[in-house]
This record gives structure tokens, sequence and C-alpha cells, in this order.
């Protein structure tokens, strides 16, 4: 199964990456008020339903994918 | 049991080489100089040798890939250094070895990358707030030491219940955007301590400052009484 997951850093954590992304699109003329830049990963796992395939996928979240720290996660299951 | 020579015993202190290290031969060299035996590490190994203390060193483990020292966390070394820990081991992370430290959850926080976005490279003045920690004997509390940074992943970001008594050393001009200028912090216990700043790269005075040779030459204290201890 296919499975996506999208890491951001969480609110009020300072980022940087996020705010350089949202100056450079005002210099070029676009009015943004908030850019936070996070993460996309892509994974194929083997898994019966989509139920189990997105409790594992968690579980990876939760050991390595994001630190909870400064990071939250969604998992979503696309087939 | 090895030898040792009962009036001054030699401690050993491992420096463990990750795929990526950058700071491991400077670390050994340091240490060395500082009359440690200094034991060369290898990321793949399951169980450290017979170790006094343990220096976990600067670079770019694993590539730095997912985030800083996320991938490292998974060694058979640095599992091996967490059961070394967890029965009251000296361990030290420097820079990268802080940041693999906090991803294994050995010391509080997260590193994040650089508030100006920048890597910074340069000497930098920290103060230190404990001198009574086995990687802080040789220096005075509230003294100063001045010491190299070169990161891009150097703001620290302390969990929001730390305990003010962990933090061992702050920045005195923030380089890099970490809360309170922290530049060092340590476990509970305090046998466990990271920093970013490198004083391994500052133990001689024709390398711009050797003020890093107080901070490692109170870890080769610190492991020789635990010798001296054992015998």
């Amino acid at each position: 199964m296919k499975a996506t997951v999208l890491v951001r850093p969480k609110p009020g954590i300072l980022d940087p990456q996020g705010e350089a992304v949202g100056s450079a699109l005002g210099h070029l003329g676009f009015e943004v008020s908030d850019a936070r830049v996070g993460k996309v990963i892509d994974l194929e796992v083997e898994a019966s339903n989509a139920g189990v395939a997105k409790a594992l996928v968690e579980q990876m979240c939760d050991q390595l994918l994001a630190n909870p720290l400064i990071e939250s996660y969604e998992v979503e299951i696309v087939g | 049991m090895r030898w040792r020579s009962l009036a001054s015993p030699q401690p050993r202190i491992g420096v463990v080489t990750y795929p990526g290290s950058q700071d491991d031969r400077d670390a050994l060299w340091a240490l060395a100089a500082l009359d440690a035996e200094a034991v060369p590490v290898w990321h793949d190994e399951r169980e450290l040798p017979d170790l006094d203390a343990v220096v976990l060193p600067g670079g770019f483990s694993y590539g730095d890939h997912l985030r800083c020292g996320a991938i490292a966390r998974f060694s058979p070394a640095t599992a091996a250094v967490r059961e070394f820990a967890d029965v009251g081991g000296f361990v030290l992370g420097i820079c990268n070895g802080f940041q693999i430290l906090c991803e294994a959850g050995l010391l509080p926080g997260a590193l994040l990358r650089n508030e100006s976005l920048r890597f910074v490279c340069r000497d930098v003045p920290v103060t230190v707030e404990r001198d009574d920690l086995p990687f802080t004997t040789r220096c005075t509390a509230g003294g100063r030491l001045v010491l190299p940074v070169k990161h891009g992943d150097g703001g620290y970001l302390p969990p929001p219940d730390l305990d003010p008594a962990q933090v061992v050393l702050r920045y005195v001009d923030n380089p890099n955007g970490s809360i309170e200028g922290i530049a060092g912090v340590c476990n509970e216990a305090g046998n466990v301590m990271g920093l970013m700043p490198h004083p391994e790269h500052a133990v001689d005075p024709l390398l711009g400052s050797d003020d890093g040779a107080l901070l490692l030459a109170s870890l080769v204290d610190a492991a020789r009484e635990r010798v001296l201890a054992a015998i």
C-alpha cells in the first residue's frame, strides 16, 4: 500500500526556512502572511488493509520519521 | 583485567566514528594530548571495549539525512553507549554528537536549523554555568571559555520542563538562535553532556584558544577517578 506522510514544524517552533520562503515570495510580489516548510515522505508498505497500514506508518513516525518535540505528522493512505 | 599504573592510571576514553563523522580524529588526538588512552570505536560495534568515558564527535553522521542525528541514534554503537550511560558512564557529545544524544533521548531537547539559516564558523565566548560536573571541574562557574563553533543546525530548543540546573554552557553572543543562549546541557544525573562548540579544536593556543582543554581535561580527570575507584 502507498502511504504519504506529511511532517510539519509544530506551531510556535521557529521555522527560519519558512520565514526565508515567505520573504522570497514577498520579493516576487506575492502577499504571504505566513509560510512554514515541512517535508513529505512517500512510502510503500506491506499491509492487509488501510487501517493496518496507517497504524504501521504511525509507528514509523513515532520512532523515526518525526521528532515529537518539534514536529507534527499526518499519515494518508493513498491505496 | 588490564594493567594499570596505580599512581596515575591512564583512563581509556572511546571516540565513536559513525559514517560521516569528521571530528573523531581531532577528539582522539586531543584526548591523547591530555593524557588519556584514546580508543577509536567503530559505529558497528554492539559492545564497547573496556572504557572509562565515551565521546561522540562532530560531523555529519549518515549525511544528516532526515534530521541531524536521527539515523545515528539506531547505530549498534549508540545502543552500547546508551547502556554505558545508563549505569553512570560519562558520555560527552560534541556538535553532531550532541544532536545524536538529543535524538536518542539521552539528553533533553532538540537542535534546529540556525535562526540565520547560515552555517556559523567562528570562535565564540561561552559562560560556564556549572563547575561540578565530570566535564567542567577544571572550569569556574561564571567564568568564560572561548570555543569554536561550526554548524548549520545548532539552535537549541529545550523541552518546556527543562530544569535550569541542566544548563551547563551559555553563549555570550547567541550565534544560532538557541533558546536562552543555551550552548550545552547535561542530563538529570549529570553523567551525560552535549554541547555545540568544539572543545577538541581548542586544546592548543596555536589554534586560537586552549579553553577546550579545560572541558576535556575535566573529563579525563573524572574518568581517571573512576579507574582509581575501581582498583
